[in-house]
């Protein structure tokens, strides 16, 4: 008896040995070479793609914001600053995995199954706010054409971009509330439209934060 | 292009890099375990633990330095979290909780890397780094030096030793899975994920006022987690968080990561046995599911069917703009197949039926390809039983590559197969049972039970995926899923461990003209449909509850 004792014993101090001195390679050594060579080579991308506008950094161009009016007295959640090009919902994010509200120390999905309630709802009430909130005169948003990024929050609740379609029927109300011109506006989110890499690889998108900083430049110098 | 054909093209493009890498990295594997030379850094390392690895070791030895090192891991884990509130670089972040503190060190020791916490606002630089991120590396090698001794069974004769589990543990971690992962780290740091030591700080935004990010050293967690088939986030989004995967090519990249180890490792059973044939078998078979089971997923999601995603128009609930559906479900189904639950996209939002693909991916016992190890073993056990089926037919005693399967062999195989599916169905039995669990569903009705099995079948399985509605940190599901994955581990371990002895010891038989010719498109055949037939059968009265109902409903 007390021979097995001594004998296990032994061996979980060879696996605590073997532990530490993997725990040394591959959790010291390792990141910390990683971190050295990245930090060297890809600084801005290892720290986070921050990008900058007026020489002021505004957030990384890989998550997502809120573009919200001023929270009003008894309001729960603000209203969107239409003058800006707005992202994924941000409502609809559940309570169990959290409503991110695109802040990013807390990331998340609703986890919402397709016959949830609440979900169908959300949809329902995000379609109907897009439709209206983008109909401007001379300019009427089918509910058809609502893409369907543009009414379901992601799975990381920091989606940085929305689909070409989506832009495209932003462009009316933003050229309107800015005071810019409609084709001024469209070839703003032409520029910003990335294709699919090679031509294959993922959806074609529209990065949110990079077109209206682009916009905030084009109101300003306009 | 459509957005289908993008997808199908994305499916080619992963399929293409895979065979490039499938003969040289398959190659490479069998040297490092056959080869009697070892590396200066792993005579150091050797020498730390107090090892020989030249000690050849019988399946009960092999199988104490398995549990031994696994035992060691889960306290160090243990101790890590509930030391974290005094530990330097912890970011502010306190003591884990004795319960889910448990299942953490359970989860990641046993490459199921299932997550209670939210990574963001849990874990510090230490924890996640010199905790996790080792058990990222550690874990997946103990499962390959598993499937390894297994390989070594069939290889070898008139000889109970399996090899020195130490030396593959090392060589392993060492040859195998580090180079591996500092490659595919720093390439995910050039296509935009983080990796610093920043902690906690504010950032600016476009609206005014500033956002708080936590930075860390996610790359580097990043690659191994994919490569070593682990799937633990550094964040709660996990490989839908920007910052862990940037880019439409960056999950692409993170796809074949997690598929590259398991499809190679059969090119390595090839070798070692002395037969690369048979490996090419084993990877039809593999191959076949897997293709299978994601163009299923793919039809699926794209015709998004359910109430929801019919009034948005697509399903891309809980899915990335940058990935679409395309992507997202080509991810789906490699991580659940994989064994590794890493998700870039929310598997709860899916299409009833595509939430049960995912299941059934992990039903199915991870072995298409499988998790790192654990997929080749797991596939060999069910070659066996293909094997005796095949023998029963005709009336000839069973034999695969050159080991008879006697009455010893199919029932150590036949236990194995018995362990996950008892663990998943009783205990997701109990949990439907009792009053409280219940109280954690996100969502009713049959949706509700299968976050229930999803969770029972991700732990048991270790695969760590979650349909995440499911408020898993109470004291119920951290102890239960914890025992899931300890059970669902190392029990089926102590099998294959003690088949491969059995078959060590072995004369081989020679091949006659009524042998089964295993290395034959026949018997893929025979295997894919046995692997479904078994799985079929043990699980269609829970999936009939859950993502069938759901999915013939909508």
């Amino acid at each position: 008896m007390n021979n097995s004792v001594s004998t296990t014993a032994r061996l979980l101090g060879a696996g605590l040995r073997a532990l530490l001195v993997l725990t040394l390679v591959t959790g010291v050594i390792y990141p910390l070479v990683v971190t050295g060579i990245t930090q060297g080579l890809f600084n801005n991308k290892a720290n986070g793609s921050e990008i900058k506008a007026d020489g002021k950094v505004v957030g990384s161009s890989l998550i997502g914001q809120a573009y919200n009016l001023p929270l009003k007295k008894g309001q729960e959640t603000p209203d969107p600053d239409l003058k800006w090009f707005q992202g994924r919902p941000q409502n609809g994010l559940g309570s169990n995995s959290v409503n991110t509200q695109y802040k990013l120390i807390l990331s998340g999905a609703t986890n919402r199954s397709g016959d949830n309630a609440d979900l169908i709802k959300w949809v329902k009430d995000a379609k109907a706010a897009v439709v209206k909130d983008n109909s401007v005169a001379g300019y009427t948003v089918k509910p058809s054409d609502v893409p369907a990024d543009a009414v379901t929050s992601s799975g990381s609740g920091l989606d940085p971009d929305i689909s070409p379609q989506y832009a495209d029927i932003q462009v009316h109300r933003v050229a309107d509330k800015n005071g810019l011109s409609v084709a001024q506006v469209e070839k703003l989110v032409k520029d910003h439209t990335t294709s699919r890499t090679l031509g294959f690889i993922g959806e074609p998108r529209v990065n949110v934060l990079e077109l209206n900083i682009a916009l905030k430049g084009l109101v300003t110098k306009g | 292009m459509g957005p289908v054909l993008a997808g199908v093209l994305q499916l080619l493009a992963l399929i293409a890099a895979l065979a490039l890498c499938y003969v040289p990295l398959g190659n490479y594997m069998a040297k490092v375990y056959t080869s009697d030379k070892h590396w200066r850094v792993e005579k150091w390392i050797y020498k730390g633990i107090g090892a020989n690895p030249d000690t050849e070791m019988r399946w009960p030895a092999y199988l104490r330095g398995v549990l031994a090192f696994s035992a060691a891991g889960i306290l160090f884990l243990y101790l890590l979290q509930r030391l974290q509130g005094v530990l330097p670089g912890s970011l502010g972040f306190q003591a884990i909780d004795p319960d889910q503190a448990f299942n953490t060190a359970v989860s990641f020791v046993t490459n199921t890397n299932w997550q209670s916490y939210y990574g963001e606002q849990a874990m510090g630089h230490v924890v996640q780094t010199a905790g996790l991120a080792v058990q990222n590396f550690v874990s997946a090698a103990v499962g390959i030096a598993v499937a390894v001794a297994l390989v070594r069974g069939f290889a070898r004769s008139r000889t109970g030793d399996l090899g020195n589990f130490w030396a593959d543990l090392v060589r392993g971690t060492i040859r195998i899975l580090v180079p591996l992962a500092a490659v595919a780290a720093i390439v995910l740091v050039a296509l935009g994920a983080i990796q610093n030591f920043s902690g906690i700080h504010e950032v600016g935004q476009f609206m005014g006022g500033s956002q708080q990010w936590n930075g860390g050293a996610v790359a580097s967690q990043e690659a191994i987690k994919e490569l070593g088939t682990n799937g633990g986030g550094y964040f709660n989004a996990n490989s839908a968080h920007p910052f862990e995967n940037p880019t439409p090519f960056s999950n692409l990249l993170e796809i074949f990561l997690l598929l590259l180890i398991p499809l190679a490792l059969t090119r390595t059973f090839g070798v070692m046995v002395g037969s690369v044939k048979q490996g090419y078998a084993i990877l039809a078979t593999m191959g076949t599911i897997w293709l299978g089971f994601t163009a299923l997923m793919m039809w699926t999601e794209f015709a998004h069917h359910g109430p929801a995603f019919q009034i948005a128009g697509g399903a891309m609930e809980g899915k990335e703009v940058r990935f679409g559906v395309g992507g997202s479900s080509i991810f789906a189904v490699a991580t659940t197949l994989t064994s590794t639950g890493a998700v870039d996209s929310f598997h709860s939002s899916f299409t009833g039926l595509g939430g049960g693909i995912t299941m059934l991916s992990m039903m199915l016992g991870e072995i298409a390809p499988g998790g790192t190890g654990s997929g080749l073993y797991g596939i060999l056990i069910l070659a066996i039983i293909a094997v005796f089926i095949a023998g029963l037919m005709v009336g000839r005693t069973p034999e695969y590559l050159g080991k008879k399967i006697g009455s010893r062999e199919i029932k150590l195989a036949a236990i194995y197969i018995l362990i996950t599916p008892a663990l998943v169905l009783v205990f997701t039995a109990f949990a439907m049972a009792l009053p409280t669990p219940g109280n954690s569903m996100t969502n009713s009705g049959a949706h509700g039970f299968s976050e229930i099995l999803y969770a029972y079948t991700s732990a048991a399985n270790n695969n760590g995926s979650a349909f995440a509605g499911l408020n898993a940190d109470t004291q119920w599901f951290n102890t239960t899923l914890g025992l899931a994955m300890l059970f669902g581990r190392f029990l089926p371990m102590v099998f294959v461990l003690a088949l491969a002895g059995s078959l060590a010891e072995q004369k081989p038989v020679p091949v006659t003209a009524g042998t089964l010719r295993t290395e034959k498109p026949l018997f893929t055949g025979l295997l894919v449909g046995a692997i479904l037939i078994i799985t079929g059968l043990t699980y269609f009265p829970a999936l009939a509850l859950g993502p069938l109902a759901e999915g013939l409903a909508s």
